[in-house]
């Protein structure tokens, strides 16, 4: 199956970050393709490669990073929400691109699946 | 047309105190434009997001209010209010600015159970 | 229809809210601060045993366990992050944020 990721929240505040990637990982173990995470609202704040929590913390940007590098998911943060919130390519993760709703509307369309994580 | 899809957008928070209407209203002007079935529901506070006589200048938001007037000349035709969210608001179908079809909580959640996607705000 | 609610009832309306929408047979999950909702015998526990009589009612293991939930009211099916998937394999899915 292929499954569509619509996350709304920033890492840290909300748990929404953490049950989406938990839910991506155990979508990807059980065989399915995982497209992409369309990052909206807040969401777009987790893919700044600014973020530097502490050690014994998890590295929440890091993370889509891999899924990305490791399972090829986008991560896709939107352009009119990133605008807004001061995130652009230059403060970008590697495996994150910024890119229009109607990119959205596209994974929306081609998936079997849009799940949304938010609060 | 091959590859429709039915994606109900579901408002429920109020205008103003959060961003996440606003932004559920850009992501429905632009979904429009790629000619799948939309519609539009609005369940408890999201009701307020659609109510008249909104004012927006003395908080230095943009209003948005009116915006969703013009989701009918974006064939975004669909627009459901759940009656027990107006009632319990005191609020009437004349408080708001759209027209819209006013259905029970049951005949939204049949709809609701026909799309192929959600889309939470 | 698989319906999600990560809220908390002591904190917002939405288990009440979405329980007015759920067509009989369609699963409810609950998942992060919404698990609160099915520890045993609090506030909404009646509400769940009712809502239960036609529908399937889930909810996130990880999410009991991080906060300390180990009595949970009877008939609520415990998944992990896997079982959600497999919900999600077999439904579309609305989450009540």
């Amino acid at each position: 199956m292929n499954i569509g990721i619509l996350l709304k929240e920033g890492p840290y505040n909300h748990q929404a970050s953490d049950t989406a990637y938990k839910f991506a990982e155990a979508a990807i173990k059980k065989g399915h393709k995982v497209d992409a995470v369309f990052l909206y609202n807040d969401g777009v704040t987790n893919v700044t490669k600014h973020t530097d929590p502490p050690q014994d913390d998890r590295h929440i940007a890091k993370r889509w990073d891999e899924l990305h590098e490791k399972h090829g998911v986008q991560v896709l943060a939107c352009i009119a929400a990133s605008k807004r919130r001061g995130i652009n390519d230059d403060v970008l993760i590697e495996g994150a691109e910024i890119t229009g709703l109607g990119t959205l509307t596209d994974i929306a369309i081609r998936n079997d699946r849009l799940v949304t994580f938010g609060d | 047309m091959e590859d429709v899809k039915k994606i109900m957008h579901v408002m429920r928070r109020a205008p103003h105190g959060s961003i996440y209407t606003y932004e559920g209203l850009e992501m429905i002007l632009i979904m429009a434009a790629y000619e799948q079935d939309l519609s539009v529901a609005f369940i408890g506070d999201g009701v307020y997001a659609i109510k008249d006589d909104q004012n927006t200048d003395g908080i230095g938001i943009k209003g948005f209010a009116k915006t969703f007037m013009a989701l009918d000349m974006y064939d975004v035709e669909k627009l459901y209010v759940d009656k027990q969210s107006l009632e319990e608001r005191g609020l009437s179908e004349d408080d708001l600015l759209v027209d819209v079809e006013v259905l029970t909580s049951e005949e939204i959640g049949r709809l609701m159970n026909e799309q192929d996607v959600i889309v939470p705000h | 229809m698989l319906h999600t609610i990560n809220k908390s009832p002591f904190e917002t309306s939405t288990l009440e809210t979405c329980s007015r929408f759920l067509q009989p047979g369609d699963p409810l999950l609950f998942l992060e601060d919404g698990v609160y909702a099915v520890q045993v015998g609090n506030r909404v526990s009646s509400s769940l045993e009712s809502i239960m009589k036609n529908n399937p009612v889930y909810v996130l293991g990880p999410d009991l366990a991080a906060r300390g939930i180990e009595d949970v009211t009877e008939g609520v099916e415990s998944v992990d992050y896997e079982g959600f998937v497999e919900l999600v394999e077999k439904h579309q899915v609305n989450s009540w944020l």
